[in-house]
């Protein structure tokens, strides 16, 4: 993958987490829309990206988000028996459950990966999370995993460039 | 006599386990229209070939190389290096050379782990000495070297550029066969193309039908502890079966035979992450909405690191266990 497409990883002074947190349309972002507009103040740590549903959050993103840089990954959800679409969150709900034992095993710290049911009217918890989260990730330490496969790579004479997934499928329009 | 028209073709292997050999004289009678078509060049487990004949060889001058097995050690590396040169078309052979294959799963670990596990653990092992291997070793004069043991197993496009990939593990006679037809007859896909369908497993499933509408899991089980119904869906009777996440080609032999896709013949072209994908797949399935019974159902996957990614783990977007990832407070106080 082109260097340019991860974040940069840790500088040597002034290191900030980043986190990636994918917000369902009907809760979670209307309640960080919510956050703005009540002038809510909370670390500029997270990165949003907009969801319909909790449930369209595929592991793979994670990983994704992981693998390209990202220090944690945030879900936020409709509560339970809300979701717009019935069960969306229930599935999400159980593919964390899972992801978190992979990720377990892959090394990667537990408090790297937060799922958090918001409403849309608790503004205030989504500044709540974001602050916790951010302080939680500055204790843990940057993940930089695009520096860790520089490292894992040195041992190798010349590291191949990893595929880039993600275009890929977007070229197939999918 | 050699004839020098005939286009010459290698193979090699590397970390595995000697079945992609097994497939190439699977090919029975019909290897026999292969030794017709082609020169064999350089196959070790078979012919009386050394490294230095092949490093003789002019650059360029093999049509196709096959290599099996994932990159461990540099020895490995080296020799993937040189087939890249000497020959046109390299073609990754089978799961451990596209994916890294079982031997990645060593990337849970790394080389020290590893060595005393294997070198001093071992219930079935004596060695008071702590004798481990050494990469140099001088006695009497003489110098001995053994290849480096990397700590990270590596899929064969992470250490040299591949032509084409044929999945399996093994690769099925099939696969093979259509794969030597169309080098033969020049008409192979772009390069990089995966040499077998692209569809999920599920759609030459012989079961497919029997697929409930709506799949909701209690209890997962292993296919010991069941009698599997030949007639119905793995996944509906609560086995794990990497069908949706895997690519076809193989024709279903493992659920022809009664028994879950194991993921051999890797992801299609849609899926990024093979484990990521069917971490989605099997959670999605689960029948219950509290944390709790979620956990207890999903609990009776004992190692969903060693099911999900058990072919793919050095190709994964994670590629290897992170060994410190803790904060710097948490070492000192070990240390300490």
């Amino acid at each position: 993958m082109p260097d340019h497409q991860e974040h940069t990883g840790p500088r040597e002074n002034g290191w900030e987490p980043t986190i990636v947190a994918f917000f369902c349309n009907w809760c979670t972002y209307t309640a960080a829309d919510l956050a703005g507009t009540s002038r809510l103040k909370y670390p500029p740590n997270a990165r949003v990206i907009r969801v319909m549903c909790s449930g369209r959050v595929d592991p793979q993103f994670i990983v994704e988000a992981f693998a390209r840089g990202a220090d944690g990954v945030l879900i936020g959800g409709c509560h339970p028996g809300d979701c717009h679409y019935v069960e969306g969150n229930y599935k999400t709900l159980r593919r964390m459950a899972l992801l978190r034992r992979v990720l377990e095993e892959m090394g990667i710290a537990q408090p790297r990966l937060r799922l958090e049911w918001i409403s849309a009217s608790e503004g205030e918890k989504v500044a709540r999370v974001i602050r916790e989260m951010t302080e939680s990730l500055r204790t843990l330490g940057p993940l930089d995993l695009p520096g860790r496969r520089r490292r894992w790579d040195a041992e190798v004479t010349l590291p191949a460039v990893a595929a880039a997934p993600i275009q890929e499928l977007a070229a197939q329009g999918r | 006599m050699t004839e020098p028209s005939k286009p010459q073709v290698a193979f090699y292997w590397c970390a595995s386990c000697g079945g992609c050999e097994e497939a190439v004289v699977d090919l029975a009678e019909d290897i026999l229209g292969v030794v017709e078509a082609v020169d064999i060049t350089f196959w070790p487990v078979a012919l009386d070939f050394k490294r230095a004949d092949l490093e003789a060889r002019p650059d360029g001058s093999i049509a196709a190389a096959f290599l099996n097995g994932a990159i461990r050690t540099s020895e490995q590396e080296e020799m993937a290096r040189l087939f890249r040169r000497k020959a046109q078309l390299l073609i990754a052979f089978g799961a451990c050379a596209q994916l890294g294959g079982i031997p990645a799963l060593g990337n849970l670990w790394e080389r020290n782990a590893i060595f005393r596990k294997v070198y001093e653990e071992v219930p079935s092992l004596t060695n008071p000495e702590h004798t481990y291997p050494e990469e140099l070793w001088s006695s009497d004069g003489y110098v001995i070297t053994l290849p480096a043991f990397r700590d990270t197993v590596r899929a064969l496009d992470q250490v040299v550029e591949v032509d084409y990939y044929l999945p399996g593990c093994p690769p099925t006679p099939k696969v093979i066969q259509d794969a030597v037809a169309a080098i033969l007859s020049g008409t192979l896909p772009p390069r990089g193309t995966v040499l077998a369908p692209d569809i999920a497993l599920c759609d030459q499933c012989p079961l497919k039908e029997s697929k409930p509408e709506r799949l909701l899991i209690t209890e997962f089980k292993r296919p010991h502890q069941v009698q599997i119904d030949p007639q119905t869906c793995l996944l509906a009777q609560g086995i794990v079966c990497l069908g949706p996440a895997t690519r076809g080609g193989c024709e279903a032999l493992c659920p022809r035979g009664h028994m879950p896709c194991t993921g051999c013949f890797g992801p299609t072209s849609r899926v990024i992450d093979v484990g990521a994908k069917m971490t989605s797949a099997v959670a999605s399935i689960v029948d219950a909405t509290d944390p709790q019974t979620i956990d207890a159902i999903l609990a009776t996957i004992p190692d969903p690191v060693g099911t999900f990614y058990r072919y793919s783990l050095a190709s994964s977007r994670l590629r290897r266990r992170v060994l410190d990832d803790r904060p710097a407070a948490a070492d000192a106080e070990d240390a300490g």
